[in-house]
């Protein structure tokens, strides 16, 4: 089960400022899915391996060569404050 | 419904392998067919509301006197399209363009053919499975205005369905493809994992994700894979082999295919009308000489908890870059920290935030190895019973949804009943494999059913020797709604 200091725990790992209302309808619904998903203990999975990617994949490494980039322009160009050449945020450090 | 039987019918109701004739004999010319797709737009998507941001008085697309010998694709508002708005339907997203083009956009502009301006609607982040989670309002099931087009592909299944689109591109995650596919009576593939490029697909859950065709009929299907899959270096999860040319296995023949149907997905739940619709297509393809035996898939009844703990930590992880710096929609404050969480809490949407929350507490200490971990095991299992049952078969068939389409409302402040909808397509992704919906059949209200049929990795071509033998032999997919705007 899932209380709803948990959800407001969990949502501010997640960087989501919930309303109160947001909460209480989260911690109930959140609960009935966790309840559901419970399913998954009555499963031996002792020796059972995981699998992170239904097809095998490795590791894809390419030339540590110069190639071409979005410009500057282009990668700011979506941006909801800007400079010239930089994202613009709120003061991190005092 | 009716039956078209193609003499004098309007150019946007064709299929693209008709277009693609009429464009060679010179009888018709591209701009022929945008216009006929612009007229219908504007009278039926009013009703339907197939595509976004209200786009439909604008030109369908740029440069439209230089397309020639193309059969313009519609896209689904999360693959990239360079210079055009591309939101996810999320408020998030909110004036996003794009800075360059998924690989698919890439690969459609180099086949001489052209997609469509106006991007199509879909559950927000594709999270969902009604199109009822969008930021721009629902989409309606062109059969039947009071029902759902399933989703979350919805908008690119309603387009098809209602000819506002010749044919279309949608993304597959638990279903997302194969379930508004059959709500909306058309054909929708998921190719297997890492067939066709994800470079440009916003991310949902990266381990399931595909993008797919969503058409007409077999033919279309076969013919828009051609031009989509493929390696590509810009996806490391795509797979370098052959592409083979998928209108060759249409022609293959079906006798002696062996197709396991599984026990665990015929039972209580499943709709007896759609029960029966499938019983009958797998009767005709009896009789066009495919073998049939019951297999068992044993952990079919874990694949819909698996799915929403293994889909929810990705998308939780890979939405954590939206925080209102680099793109689309910031809330104001004084500090980062609350920036971020401002920007997110308002402009995510309820099931966003539902599956965001979800997925970071099953990473979350102390719960990783309960949830999480717990998941990947489970999806081993669910894989390898696959494995086990293509050891001596071609294909399976299922249904593809338990239900034909639901009202629209009906399910909306029910999240868990909403999720099971998916119960029969979500295995596929786990395991990676191919899987078509097609439509058999209709039910006594009219609305569509469609069949699943699964395959080995790569091995879509099975997929369409079979679901071509099956159309050819049937006529389910030439029915068309009666929706009159």
């Amino acid at each position: 089960m899932i209380d709803k200091k948990t959800v407001e725990y969990v949502a501010n790992l997640a960087r989501i400022e919930l309303k109160e209302k947001e909460l209480d309808k989260l911690s109930g619904q959140l609960g009935d899915i966790l309840g559901f998903i419970d399913k998954l203990k009555e499963v031996n999975v002792d020796s059972v391996p995981p699998t992170s990617h239904a097809i095998s994949i490795g590791n894809v490494l390419r030339d540590d060569s110069l190639k071409e980039s979005l410009p500057v322009n282009k990668a700011l160009s979506n941006s909801p404050l800007k400079n010239g050449s930089s994202f613009i945020v709120p003061k991190v450090i005092e | 419904m009716a039956i078209s039987n193609g003499v004098d019918k309007k150019l946007n109701t064709l299929t693209a392998h008709e277009l693609l004739d009429k464009l060679k004999s010179g009888g018709i010319s591209s701009e022929d067919i945008f216009s006929a797709l612009e007229k219908r737009i504007k009278e039926a998507d009013p009703k339907v509301n197939a595509y976004v941001r209200n786009q439909v008085q604008l030109p369908l697309a740029d440069n439209r006197k230089n397309i020639t010998g193309g059969v313009p694709i519609a896209i689904k508002d999360n693959i990239c399209t360079e210079g055009y708005n591309t939101e996810c339907c999320s408020k998030i997203l909110e004036g996003f363009i794009p800075p360059y083009d998924a690989t698919v956009i890439k690969k459609i502009k180099g086949s001489g053919h052209a997609f469509l301006k106006l991007k199509t609607n879909m559950d927000e982040f594709a999270f969902g499975s009604s199109t009822e989670n969008s930021s721009f309002g629902l989409t309606h099931n062109p059969w039947n205005l009071d029902y759902v087009p399933g989703g979350s592909s919805g908008g690119s299944a309603a387009a098809v369905a209602s000819d506002e689109a010749i044919w279309a591109l949608g993304s597959d995650t638990g279903g997302s493809i194969r379930q508004p596919a059959s709500f909306c009576g058309v054909v929708g593939l998921k190719p297997t994992y890492g067939r066709v490029s994800r470079y440009g697909l916003i991310a949902f859950a990266s381990s399931l994700d595909q993008i797919g065709p969503i058409t007409k009929d077999v033919r279309d299907c076969a013919l828009l894979m051609n031009i989509i899959a493929g390696y590509d270096p810009n996806d490391s999860t795509s797979v370098n082999t052959q592409v083979p040319d998928y209108t060759k296995s249409l022609n293959s023949g079906i006798k002696g295919l062996k197709i396991g149907i599984p026990k665990e997905y015929f039972v209580e739940g499943l709709d007896p009308e759609v029960n029966s619709a499938v019983k009958e297509a797998i009767n005709i393809l009896k009789k066009l000489g495919a073998d049939f035996k019951e297999v068992s898939l044993n952990h079919t009844q874990y694949a819909v908890p698996v799915y929403y703990i293994i889909a929810t930590a990705e998308a939780s992880s890979n939405l954590a870059r939206f925080d209102g710096v680099q793109y689309g929609f910031r809330s104001k404050a004084a500090n980062l920290i609350d920036m971020y969480k401002k920007t997110r809490g308002e402009a995510f949407g309820e099931e966003a935030k539902r599956r965001i929350i979800l997925g970071t507490f099953v990473l979350s200490h102390g719960y990783y190895d309960a949830y999480y971990l717990r998941a990947l095991k489970v999806r081993t299992l669910i894989k390898q019973d696959f494995d086990k049952a293509f050891q001596d078969l071609d294909c399976i068939i299922t249904p593809t949804s338990p239900s034909p389409a639901f009202k629209i409302g009906e399910r909306v402040d029910d999240p868990l009943k909403m999720y099971l909808s998916d119960i029969y397509t979500i295995s596929a992704n786990l395991a990676g494999i191919p899987g078509m919906s097609l439509p058999c059949g209709f039910t006594k209200k009219g609305l569509p059913i469609g069949m699943q049929i699964l395959a080995k990795h790569f091995d879509e071509e099975r997929i369409f020797s079979l679901s071509f033998a099956y159309e050819q032999n049937t006529e389910w997919h030439k029915m068309k709604p009666d929706f009159k705007p």
